[in-house]
């Protein structure tokens, strides 16, 4: 689950890392009575998960009472345009208006999990208030990095060495310790994936402020924090996560996709597989769908019906390799869908072995239909009918 | 031999009366694993559905029945507990079913559980074919041999397994490493083991977008076993970036876990990679032949 910039702040204030001063609203009006309380140079920020809110003309400055009206009115008045890596946009319901920053240089700090050395990795760079990737790829040795050893935990000299060998600008050297002694807090305190500040500002009377706060929180462990509930209510789960959770599945099991050829496979590695055989059969795929393990007929034919109902579809592969999940269930699940259900059809390609093959194929024999033998196969004949 | 597993190592199940935990205590008890008890806490001295001893603690389990390896089944706010637990107790081999453990529990755990090797979480365990399974592999696809096989997913595993067995390609052990960002046994620790182990000759990685676990792997080959013939596969190479699709760490972020990342180190490594998993048993029949 990630946080709204207000959020992510949220956490830092508790944290003890310094931000700006700054009010959450919700309406034009509530930006204008704010500011017009509070005279002074105010940046007014849309609350969105996208990236890229200043080309898109959603950060914008106010100094009156009027003037925040105006720049809300305007911010909220058009959603979020779509982007490379989030196709459908974003509404915008909320606002963040902050304190303008006198900005003299502009830092990198985060922490993640590094997979290779199973440690938390705190990086810090110079190259602030850019994204970091392209500061990894042009920049590689300006990013300084610190492995932790979590049973020690976290100390100030990593800090320290952090600053010197990232040369940051000596205004940073003595809070920095302190920012990723709070920032290393929040990672634990709250099971966070990624905690990252871009930028972290160093203003012109010598002040250190996270300016931007990104924070990932692991999802498996948000039962450890229920008041984060409320959070994840305000949250948009994206389209292909909401339908996931109505059908019954995990929001990482279903998601869309262009092509024409619906797949269905349990297993996530075998999902994945089963696209990439359509592709190999020269082919699109519709969508992912890991119906997950040990899934009973009730299951798949929720399944059947979210892929039929939600993507362009015109042949459906469903791939099954048994573990536990028992093929006469699912057999009998697509006998079920076919029978009870109000959804367009398509030709369908079935391939099933593994626990329960023979009963399974038995069921499907008996509703008149026969399955394919190998993955290959089937997704040659799934392609070859979305063509047809 | 085998890696990790053989018919002698003694196993207990956590978990073991609840419902995960009994049917796939049942299966591995059919197939031949031997399993000398169980570990439910209120229920120590009843026995479980199979007949086996239920003890409160990893502790008695051990002290009675002298077990060194674990299969845990237990929902995921306790995995981290039961981790724990079977450590201080003296298990040296602990397999992790559990899906959806929090990371950074799992981050606890391997920073402080020096001495027990952990399989998953978030896997489906492994096997050793005609000796012993730990986990919830489907025993049915394989078949005792010389190649081993590691994966970091579980049905794509049996997909593989299944077409080495009937191209005749027996296994020596198969280990299903787990699908989430942090696991406890990656490719390379697999490997230094199939590296020292005499029964295997050939080795299968099923690799998976996300992370660098096949870079690592690919590096390992090409200093230390270049004469070993090793086919690999990466799955998930038509998936797109910044979404993990049902796996946690099958993510692409950036250009960091690309399959064509992977498939680069693998060939620079002298690894033939499969396009497809229909491929794999021709690529290895090519480096040795099949023991039909």
């Amino acid at each position: 689950m990630n946080l709204m910039e207000y959020q992510g702040k949220e956490l830092f204030r508790r944290a003890g890392i310094p931000v700006p001063r700054s009010q959450h609203v919700t309406t034009p009006d509530e930006a204008a009575k704010f500011v017009g309380a509070n005279p002074g140079n105010w940046v007014v920020k849309a609350q969105v998960l996208m990236g890229g809110r200043g080309k898109a003309g959603k950060i914008q400055f106010a100094k009156t009472a009027d003037e925040a009206r105006a720049k809300a009115t305007d911010i909220m008045s058009s959603p979020m345009p779509p982007n490379r890596q989030n196709p459908h946009g974003e509404p915008i319901n909320s606002l963040l208006i902050e304190e303008t920053l006198p900005v003299a240089k502009e830092a990198y700090a985060a922490i993640a999990i590094d997979r290779t050395t199973k440690k938390p990795v705190i990086m810090v760079s110079a190259f602030g208030g850019m994204d970091i990737e392209e500061v990894a790829d042009k920049h590689p040795e300006s990013i300084a990095k610190a492995f932790v050893d979590v049973a020690g935990g976290y100390w100030p000299f990593i800090g320290r060495e952090l600053a010197f060998n990232a040369n940051l600008d000596k205004g940073y050297h003595k809070a920095l310790p302190s920012v990723l002694a709070g920032l290393y807090e929040l990672f634990f305190r709250y099971g966070a994936k990624l905690v990252e500040i871009n930028p972290l500002v160093l203003t012109e009377d010598g002040r250190v402020i996270a300016a931007d706060a990104k924070v990932e929180l692991d999802d498996d462990a948000l039962y450890k924090n229920p008041e984060f509930k409320e959070w994840q209510t305000t949250l948009p789960l994206d389209e292909d996560e909401t339908l996931a959770t109505k059908a019954g599945l995990g929001i990482r099991n279903f998601r869309r996709f262009d092509g024409t050829v619906g797949t269905m496979a349990n297993g996530a590695g075998l999902a994945m597989g089963t696209m990439d055989a359509v592709k190999n059969a020269g082919g699109m795929f519709a969508n992912f769908l890991d119906v997950g393990g040990g899934a009973d007929a009730e299951r798949v034919r929720n399944c059947y019906e979210l892929v039929m109902n939600n993507t362009n579809a015109k042949s459906f592969f469903i791939n099954i390799f048994g573990g536990i999940t028992r093929c006469d269930e699912v057999a009998k699940g697509i006998v079920e869908a076919l029978r009870t259900t109000t959804s367009r059809k398509v030709p369908l390609v079935i391939r099933l072995t593994g626990t329960n093959e023979e009963q399974g194929r038995r069921i499907l024999a008996d509703a008149g239909m026969t399955p394919v033998e190998t993955m290959d196969e089937g997704a040659a004949q799934a392609v070859k009918l979305a063509n047809a | 031999m085998s890696i990790f597993l053989d018919k002698n190592s003694k196993v207990i199940v956590q978990g073991i009366t609840g419902g995960e935990g009994s049917y796939h205590t049942g299966r591995m008890l059919d197939y031949g694993t031997n399993i000398v008890g169980g570990v439910t806490p209120g229920k120590g001295g009843q026995k479980s559905a199979h007949g086996l001893p239920v003890f409160n603690t990893v502790k008695e389990a051990v002290d009675a029945t002298g077990a060194t390896h674990t299969c845990i089944f237990v929902p995921p706010p306790f995995a981290a507990d039961a981790l724990f637990e079977a450590h201080a107790a003296g298990i040296t081999f602990a397999v992790c079913i559990t899906e959806g453990v929090p990371v950074h529990d799992v981050l606890k755990v391997v920073a402080a559980t020096p001495g027990m090797r952990i399989i998953g979480p978030n896997c489906p365990g492994l096997i050793s074919p005609g000796k012993s399974s730990i986990g919830i592999m489907p025993g049915h696809v394989f078949k005792e041999g010389n190649v081993g096989v590691i994966s970091r997913s579980g049905t794509l595993t049996y997909e593989v397994v299944d077409l080495l067995t009937r191209a005749g390609f027996g296994q020596s052990t198969a280990v299903g490493i787990g699908g989430d960002p942090i696991i406890g046994t990656t490719f390379v620790d697999c490997l230094r083991e199939f590296k020292n182990d005499p029964q295997t000759e050939a080795l299968v990685i099923c690799g998976e977008i996300g992370g660098s676990d096949e870079e690592d792997a690919a590096a390992f080959i090409k200093q230390h076993m270049r004469s070993v013939p090793i086919v690999a596969f990466i799955g998930g190479r038509n998936a797109p970036p910044g979404k993990s699709l049902g796996h946690a760490g099958a993510i692409i972020s950036g250009k960091f876990g690309t399959p064509q990342s992977k498939v680069d180190a693998f060939k620079a490594a002298g690894v033939p990679v499969a396009d497809r998993p229909s491929q794999i048993p021709g690529l290895l029949a090519q480096r040795m032949p099949a023991s039909v």
